[in-house]
């Protein structure tokens, strides 16, 4: 990370990205050498090795490329969905499609991420979407 | 050139089973020292002559020194890579250089779990997906499996003709553990565990052990039993998490079967029964496909055909394999195992007959990493 770029948090890439979803916001980080949006956080690109990272707001925007149901008894919360989104930016990640029932999601299907509070931790979830 | 040197190098001289299904009150140490013990008598070696070790486990973090402690030996080679339940199998490539090389000259490969009966160890989790309450194992070979079926429209009775084909070889094999009858509609009707696949597309949990002796192919030929020798082994990876797997479809099973095969200077179609690594039924759809037995997304046609059962053209898992003999957590000694039985011709009524070449391939974490092992009798040499 250039040290003159006082915009971009410095020190641990997983705490940094906590922090933005504390603050509202869904930020990855993006490789100024060869533009690939960066998922899970780290300290250098996986694409191409350069250390020069920068944190962008990502669009929150994508579609389901897989999804399940992790079946649960209903006394112990009931059935969830579990899904890997592909966001539009590049980025793969795992999360969980909300506001609709598990059964409804769809491989394919626009998704848009939300951030929500889960045991007073924010957490970066999705809902279906008009489209991606 | 990849392999020169160390296809038929080495050979698997004795092997051990101990604790398969249940052994209460048993450590895993336990279990891994009755195994080995097993596997030096069917050897005909002594354990003082033991000096190669390569061993991985659930429990230990530092395996060759709690497993090297616990048997009593000091060896001159210690491996203890873990990349999941294809180690083991990896192990057996690592074993031959060492061998080939003058490292060690008797190389045990063992591995035993009591996680059926005993207290279960927590495992290593994903730092990203945890909090997603992701089932894991099970969710991400669920998000696999999802994806083959959306791709290529692979049904849950494709999958569902895994476990009934393992079934009916684990109804040959007096020490499966799971041995009643079992139908497509059985696995259909059985409780979802996570879409699509349900708790008769899992694997079984058990406690076992297994452990292998190699040596050097010259030293073998004077051994009391056949040797089988590896022809050739390849191991590969692709990820970690199950996010971050670059294609749900495609395991790396499609580089590590490839170089396997070109150690082994064999193709596919020389191949006469498999161990696949089969911890969720997906598993053996997507091997049949990265190893090149048949085009990718036509696995599921080929195993509804009966083609993998008793009496097909392409035995798999003739042991019952993790879904219906044995699954202590890793599973990948038992698929090699199982692989030298077969060209043992001591298989007894699962026997495929005049079997040469033998295909073990161990997976390990959420299909991340992949080992591919050729085996076979000395005619192939």
């Amino acid at each position: 990370m250039p040290a003159d770029d006082a915009s971009q948090p410095t020190g641990a890439p997983g705490a940094a990205f906590e922090a933005f979803l504390k603050g509202g916001e869904f930020r990855l980080q993006c490789c100024r050498a060869c533009g690939r949006q960066i998922y899970y956080p780290r300290t250098v690109c996986h694409y191409c090795g350069s250390g020069d990272l920068q944190w962008l707001p990502a669009s929150g925007r994508g579609f389901v490329y897989s999804t399940t149901i992790v079946r649960q008894k209903p006394d112990r919360g009931g059935d969830y969905n579990v899904a890997i989104i592909q966001l539009v930016e590049g980025a793969r990640l795992l999360s969980r499609i909300v506001d609709v029932s598990p059964s409804d999601v769809r491989i394919d299907m626009p998704v848009v991420a939300i951030i929500r509070e889960a045991g007073g931790v924010p957490q970066l979830l999705f809902r279906p979407s008009a489209g991606a | 050139m990849v392999g020169r040197s160390i296809r038929g190098a080495a050979a698997f001289v004795g092997v051990g089973l101990a604790g398969i299904g249940l052994a209460p009150g048993f450590t895993h140490l336990d279990l891994i020292g009755l195994a080995v013990h097993e596997a030096l008598r069917d050897a005909g070696l002594e354990l003082h002559e033991v000096d190669g070790l390569f061993t991985a486990n659930m429990a230990n973090m530092l395996p060759t020194l709690a497993v090297g402690e616990y048997l009593g030996i000091r060896p001159s080679v210690a491996v203890g890579t873990n990349t999941g339940g294809n180690s083991l199998i990896d192990h057996a490539l690592w074993a031959a250089i060492a061998l080939e090389a003058g490292i060690c000259s008797v190389a045990v490969i063992c591995y035993g779990s009591n996680q059926r009966t005993g207290k279960s160890v927590p495992p290593d989790q994903p730092p990203y997906e945890l909090a997603y309450h992701s089932r894991d194992p099970i969710t991400s070979y669920a998000l696999a499996a999802a994806r083959h079926m959306h791709q290529y429209g692979t049904t849950r009775e494709q999958l569902a003709a895994v476990a009934v084909s393992a079934r009916e070889w684990a109804r040959r094999n007096p020490i499966a553990f799971a041995r009643d009858p079992l139908t497509v509609a059985d696995v259909l009707a059985s409780r979802m565990v996570c879409d699509p696949l349900s708790v008769l597309d899992c694997c079984l949990v058990t406690d076992g052990a297994g452990a292998i002796v190699m040596t050097r192919s010259d030293r073998a030929r004077h051994t009391d039993r056949a040797p089988i020798y590896l022809l050739g082994c390849a191991s590969a990876q692709s990820h970690r998490q199950i996010s971050q797997m670059p294609d749900l479809t495609v395991t790396a099973a499609a580089q590590s079967g490839p170089r396997a095969f070109a150690m082994a200077k064999l193709e596919p179609r020389d191949v006469d029964v498999l161990q696949l690594y089969d911890a969720f039924t997906i598993n053996v759809l997507l091997f049949l496909e990265d190893l090149g037995f048949c085009e990718k997304g036509a696995a599921g046609a080929l195993v509804a055909s009966g083609a993998i059962a008793p009496g097909g053209t392409l035995p798999v898992n003739t042991n019952g394999g993790g879904l219906s003999c044995v699954h202590p957590g890793m599973y990948g000694i038992f698929a090699l195992i199982e692989a030298i039985e077969q060209l043992r011709n001591s298989a007894g009524a699962r026997q495929v007959a005049g079997a040469e070449v033998a295909l073990a391939h161990g997976n390990g974490g959420m299909l991340s990493a992949q080992t591919t092992a050729i085996l076979g009798t000395a005619a192939t040499l």
